[in-house]
């Protein structure tokens, strides 16, 4: 198998996954544009003046106030049917009592007795009915979706134009008591708050006691012209008992007897709002759009009469955002400017008694104000993206401009109305409900279908992961066919279907395209799987194996499902993660005493191999594992606490040292963090050494002994100069703000040219060649120059004198008149994994840059735990001489898990407010001037440091245990017990072992073992973006699927996206070790036939 | 392996059951307000003592194990010293395993110690009882082929299927649920409470189902 092939198959397995999460995606998160233009009193929406002129007096914009205050009641959760009125029941009917049922007698009195003063109202909820997004809806007027692009995620503010920001900007003093997500959304916008935790949701009365204890001296004070009362008690008494629980009746009559109290407080200038934000299930839950969610309660009231008639027999049904402008108008406001509700009308016909003529026309006047302003929104909004539909948006503004034309009209010649009055509203209430029904196609509905299909793509694609990784090693298998026939079936689909969409007119849709590229190219492959499968071989060696295992990975899996794991999965990973290091130790324990020499579950083809050598004595194993769980756990101390454990506490460490005052715990710190760094280069160079790969003169390893100590001086300083920066004296301070610019970028700048140094000369090698060595091969001279005269080194050095004489027996056969050449390569032998922890190490020190100060003893331990981890495995692998070379499932599984685990322990959480902000600023303190793709590359890289890491290391897990092959033989001689059995063998005692060199001789093998290596750590990801997926979508109606889920899901799928990015990467370096150590073969080749 | 070896296994380990059970009850008849979650570290003690009073005795009475041709007093007394300091080593380095694990360090020491204790007296003691202060057997007992009596697989049974509990106890703390029973490490000594039980009770009947395949070196 060919290099090219192998990558090109791993990315066209990318592209499936990508194409199943781009599907998803575009299902299940409805993204919108927010837009931050602001209504102004001073700015009409569009030209026409109103019929009163009122543009000159006080407290009056877009139309005269009616209401000086208003007294708005939100209860959470607050279902319509909580609210309707029981009609009395006919006698002999039997009497259904349910506790939620003619709770709230007060409205039903007041509907009744004061037909013209109240009117009750469903209101129509846009999902997601969670409480945060209603808030939004009910400020703003819009459709708030989960991921309301351009927001600002560090925090929950609200930056559109909303009704509070209104009521500030024209004086109004708000009050408001209850639920603190209000402070997130509208920081510092009341004049006198009282907020109360909304989290915990078992707790049904602290909230709605709080609130009454100063509601009324609040009321009676009169400080205010804007009350907000937000309840809480219903909305938790149907999470903990359901509705239909004894709790509910008891917290309803409260809440009637709160309405009471505060309708009997009223005065003659102030409207009553009780509003629901959104309904429940029949389970007390909500976020999901079903028929009860959906449905809530809006109650009006004023102690003026309000209606010209009598309410209705059935309850009307309204949007809820027509709440908005019916209040921004009735108070004098100007509409939001991204409202899309629509006002209701009957509020504005002066109340019972006026003339109807009249009242008719403040209706329209109010209703083309609406229409001016949403038709405004959606000029704005449509030229800012292109989300809606421009056909429709055309035949709305043609609707718009005659209803305009008439309405101007109309107010010429007001006596001819009647029934152009009538027209006239129609086409208004037409205009406003098709702007109404775009909006709500692009942004408020999740696509069922696309979620499915976006699922049953990931899960084909995990499924062909496991298949494919399975075929991998088995020899003879043709891969060139199998990926050539998929890939130019997927492009036939993909071109059918723009050609399609292209006849037919509509848009070509790129998720839909990559979907169908994806779905059309996956069948080819399994059927010609399925064909070459035979029907001999069972489909159980396809599981991962040990069971162990593949229950580790099942329970993680499972915890996905749960929202308690999810926010715990910082402290799950590590539970997990120590639990497989002590299987593995276990499981080498108990396989340790086979009677046979040991060999793991490895299937062993060639069965003259010599095998992998007994390697340790019976504690490495357990002392590996042991320093393995103490790494674990140090840096676990590093932990972040996500927002819904209020009783966690966050580590300090976390926090950059410029927070820290005083001066020696700073100074300290320093140190230590100074030391993480020196130690991480040390450890480093420490290994190279062992290897010996650090002499060569190679650039990359120059680059290594001084390159390296450059990036850590420089970083060292840059935290120095940040950790100190309020602290210099102010002559210096332009000095150290150029530094604090220059020296992340030089670090960054050193960084990359190591990099491309290593791509360009990956080998690092020492050649030592001399004339005139023994012409036999059967005795091996050991060559003694200058650099191996280091003791340690003497074991270490691969001298592959031998092995590369007999791979070139042929050419060496004719150059033998000129004289025999003996040449000694150094290092051959570590030659791939040198080059895997060089890049490692040089993207190790940007990202270190990127984090805080004390982040840098866990990228320490990062590296240890990974070094120890490598060492464990590879004391469970076994090395074949011939191949096929495996890598083993419990090593893919522990290097995900430790990759999970490290970005929990480097601070990190998959919420969007602990995003690492500040990595954006690290070489630009000034901030960024308007490009976009900087930063987010900046955060990006700060967030998903350990993704990329681990994908970049990944290789090293295949490649590890032909590393540690180097030293079986020493241990043995040490062993007194061998030394007759290694007499009695003297051949195999003086084979020096080849190390990473067998991979080499089986280049077939090494390129798919590659290949399976890159499957396995894909489906291993694959799977947990999949369980992602399908958490986020059967869950889609509980609590917590904005809080918890969804941004999980995001972080599953950029992480994932991020590390298959990383892997290929990884592999496509060692393939470019591989190619150079070929071509370096070459030369050596003509350089001794010379 | 006769049957009747078997049977004896399978009375001996439900004594150990029993045990268990008694130390549910027995003290509620002396303390008020005795109950396994308001009382814990009670019962955890209560129970500690009766398995590791029990097991003894079972070691006495029914001596499974060969004894040791060395009768000396002065023997005898240093296995039980050496037995007894074996037990606190594993006391000592469960409680840093679970520490490792993920529990706290600093509070709830004593917590998490009884926690040990009790995983050792469902582990170590029986090892103690069947095998001696003997590491080597011990690590021949818990390694593929390694047991060499139905006693010594019963005892890797009961041991793993402990651990095992322990483990699986850990995984509802958690969840929102908020029982008494979440807090660390409750969920824990009854996971590994129930494993012990369990093992103790399956293991007599695998062993009876699997006794034509189950062939012992040397018994």
């Amino acid at each position: 198998m060919q290099k090219v092939p192998v990558l090109l198959f791993l990315a066209w397995v990318c592209f499936l996954f990508y194409a199943g999460i781009a599907l998803f995606t575009s299902g299940f998160l409805l993204t919108r544009l927010e837009l931050t233009n602001q209504s102004s009193c001073q700015e009409p929406p569009g030209p026409g003046s109103p019929p009163w002129g009122s543009q000159g007096k006080p407290g009056a914009c877009w139309m005269p106030s009616r209401f000086s205050r208003v007294v708005l009641v939100l209860i959470d959760a607050l279902r319509f049917d909580f609210a309707q009125p029981q009609r009395s029941y006919v006698p002999g009917e039997p009497a259904v009592s349910v506790p939620f049922l003619g709770k709230l007698g007060s409205l039903q009195r007041i509907l009744e007795t004061q037909p013209h003063h109240a009117r009750l109202y469903q209101s129509q909820v846009d999902p997601p009915t969670t409480t945060m997004q209603r808030l939004k809806a009910l400020t703003t007027g819009s459709l708030p979706t989960f991921v309301d692009a351009g927001s600002n995620f560090a925090s929950h503010a609200i930056v559109e134009d909303n009704l509070i920001k209104q009521l500030t900007s024209a004086g109004r003093r708000i009050v408001f008591m209850g639920d603190d997500t209000w402070k997130d959304l509208f920081p510092g916008a009341f004049s006198q708050a009282f907020f109360f935790s909304s989290f915990n949701v078992r707790d049904l009365h602290t909230v709605d006691n709080g609130i009454l204890e100063h509601l009324y001296p609040t009321m009676d004070s009169g400080e205010w012209d804007v009350l907000i009362a937000h309840f809480l008690g219903v909305d938790h008494c149907g999470h903990k008992h359901g509705p239909h629980h004894p709790e509910m009746a008891k917290k309803l009559s409260q809440m009637d007897q709160v309405i009471q109290g505060l309708i009997e407080r009223l005065e003659n200038d102030t409207l009553l709002v009780v509003a629901g934000d959104h309904g429940m299930t029949m389970n007390g839950d909500h976020g999901g759009d079903s028929e009860l969610e959906v449905s809530a309660a809006l109650f009006l009231y004023s102690p003026t009469a309000l209606f010209p008639t009598a309410p209705p027999e059935e309850p009307e049904v309204i949007p809820q955002v027509s709440l908005v402008p019916t209040l921004a108008l009735l108070l004098g406001l100007p509409i939001p400017f991204g409202n899309i509700g629509e006002v209701m009308t009957e509020l504005f016909s002066g109340g019972h008694g006026s003339h109807p003529q009249a009242s008719a026309l403040a209706q329209v006047s109010a209703l083309h104000i609406n229409a001016q302003q949403v038709s405004r929104f959606l000029h704005a909004y449509s030229a800012a993206t292109q989300d809606l539909q421009v056909k429709e948006l055309h035949q709305l503004q043609k609707l718009f401009s005659k209803a305009s034309a008439s309405y101007q009209q109309l107010l010429q010649n007001p006596q001819e109305a009647g029934a152009s009055l009538r027209t006239l509203t129609a086409e208004l209430q037409q205009f406003l409900r098709g702007a109404r029904a775009i909006c709500l196609e692009s942004w408020a509905r999740f696509s069922l279908v696309r979620m499915a299909g976006g699922a049953a793509l990931l899960a084909a694609a995990c499924f062909l992961c496991l298949l494919a990784s399975q075929l991998a090693v088995s020899p003879g298998f043709p891969f060139r066919p199998l990926l050539l026939t998929p890939v130019a079936w997927g492009l036939t689909w993909a071109m059918l279907y723009a050609g399609l969409s292209v006849t037919t007119g509509s848009k070509v849709d790129s998720v839909v395209l990559g979907a169908v590229a994806a779905a059309g190219s996956l069948p080819p492959f399994l059927w010609k799987v399925w064909a070459n499968w035979g029907s001999t071989r069972p489909l159980v060696p396809l599981l991962p194996a040990p069971l162990p295992v593949l229950l580790l990975l099942l329970t993680r899996l499972a915890t996905f499902f749960s929202d308690s794991f999810v926010v715990a999965e910082a402290r799950a990973t590590p539970f997990l993660l120590c639990s497989l290091i002590l299987f593995l130790v276990a499981h080498l324990h108990w396989e340790d005493q086979l009677l046979q020499p040991k060999l793991l579950t490895v299937p062993r083809l060639g069965s003259s191999a010599p095998t992998g050598p007994p390697r340790h004595s019976g504690t490495y194993a357990l002392r590996l594992g042991i320093g393995l769980l103490l790494c674990t756990r140090l840096s676990g101390l590093f932990h972040r606490c996500p927002e819904e454990t209020p009783a966690c506490h966050s580590s300090p460490w976390l926090s950059p040292l410029a927070s820290m005052v005083g001066g020696q715990a700073k100074n300290l710190w320093y140190g230590a963090c100074v030391g993480a760094l020196v130690a991480l280069l040390v450890v480093v160079r420490l290994w190279l050494r062992r290897y010996g790969n650090l002499k060569s003169p190679e650039p990359p390893v120059l680059f290594v002994r001084w390159g390296l100590p450059l990036m850590v001086l420089g970083t060292a300083a840059y935290w120095a100069l940040a950790s100190g920066a309020d602290e210099a004296p102010p002559r210096l301070r332009a000095l150290v703000a150029g530094a604090s610019v220059m020296l992340p970028r030089a670090v960054m700048g050193l960084a990359a040219s190591g990099l491309m140094l290593l791509l360009w000369r990956p080998v690092t090698v020492l050649v030592k060649a001399g004339a005139g060595a023994s012409r036999t091969r059967t005795i091996l001279t050991p060559f003694s120059g200058p650099p191996t005269s280091q003791a340690d080194l003497d074991y270490v050095v691969p001298q592959i004198y031998r092995h590369m004489q007999e791979e070139f027996q042929g050419r060496l056969e004719r150059t033998r008149t000129q004289g025999p050449v003996t040449v000694a390569a150094y290092q051959l032998g570590s030659v791939y994994s040198a080059a895997m922890v060089t890049a490692l190490i040089l993207l190790a020190f940007p990202l270190l840059l990127l984090h805080v100060e004390r982040v840098s003893l866990v990228f320490l331990l990062l590296f240890l735990q990974s070094f120890l981890l490598l060492h464990l495995l590879a004391a469970g692998t076994s090395v074949t001489t011939t191949g096929p070379f495996v890598v083993l499932w419990q090593a893919v599984s522990a290097w995900a898990l430790l990759a999970n685990q490290t970005f929990y322990s480097t601070g990190h959480q998959p919420v969007f407010s602990a995003i690492h902000w500040h990595a954006a600023f690290v070489g630009f303190p000034d901030g960024h001037d308007s490009s976009t793709w900087l930063p987010a590359l900046l955060v990006g890289a700060n967030t998903f440091a350990s993704h990329i890491l681990f994908a970049v290391g990944c290789p090293l897990l295949l490649l590890w245990p032909f590393l540690c092959e180097s030293q079986g033989p020493r241990k043995r001689q040490q062993l007194p017990g061998c030394e007759a059995e290694a007499r009695a063998r003297p051949e195999e005692e003086r084979e020096e072992p080849l190390m990473e060199m067998r991979l080499r001789d089986a280049p077939h093998h090494f390129n798919a073992a590659l290949l399976q290596l890159g499957l396995k750590y894909l489906f291993v990801l694959g799977v947990q973006i999949l369980a992602c997926a399908l958490a986020a979508s059967i869950l889609r109606r509980h609590l917590m699927v904005w809080k918890v889920f969804a941004p999980k899901f995001i972080f599953e799928a950029i992480g994932f996206i991020v590390s298959s990015v990383g892997l290929l990467l990884g592999i496509a370096l060692v393939m470019r070790v591989d190619g150079a150590v070929s071509s370096w073969f070459r030369r050596l080749v003509l350089a001794q036939q010379r | 392996m006769k049957d009747t070896d078997i049977k004896r296994l399978l009375y001996s380990n439900l004594l150990c059951v029993f045990s268990v059970f008694l130390s549910v009850f027995i003290p509620s008849l002396f303390l008020d307000n005795f109950s396994i979650l308001e009382t814990h570290l009670t019962w955890l003690c209560t129970c500690s003592t009766s398995v590791t009073g029990v097991n003894l005795l079972l070691h006495l009475v029914v001596k499974p194990n060969v004894s040791s041709r060395r009768s000396s007093l002065s023997h005898k007394v240093s296995r039980v010293l050496k037995c007894c300091i074996y037990f606190l080593l594993s006391c000592f380095f469960l409680h840093i395993i679970f520490v490792l694990y993920g529990a706290p360090l600093i509070e709830l020491v004593l917590e998490t110690f009884l926690f040990a204790v009790i995983l050792s007296t469902f582990t170590t003691v029986p090892c103690l009882c069947l095998l001696g202060p003997n590491l080597k057997a011990w690590l021949r007992v818990f390694s593929r082929n390694g047991v060499t009596s139905i006693w010594e697989n019963s005892l890797q049974i009961t041991t793993i299927s402990s651990f095992i509990g322990a483990w699986l106890g850990a995984f509802p703390i958690p969840l929102d649920w908020e029982r008494p029973w979440q807090v660390w490490p409750i969920s824990c000594t009854l996971g590994a409470t129930f494993g012990y039980v369990a093992g103790l009770v399956s293991s007599p009947l695998w062993i009876y189902w699997n006794r034509k395949q189950l062939t012992y070196k040397s018994n």
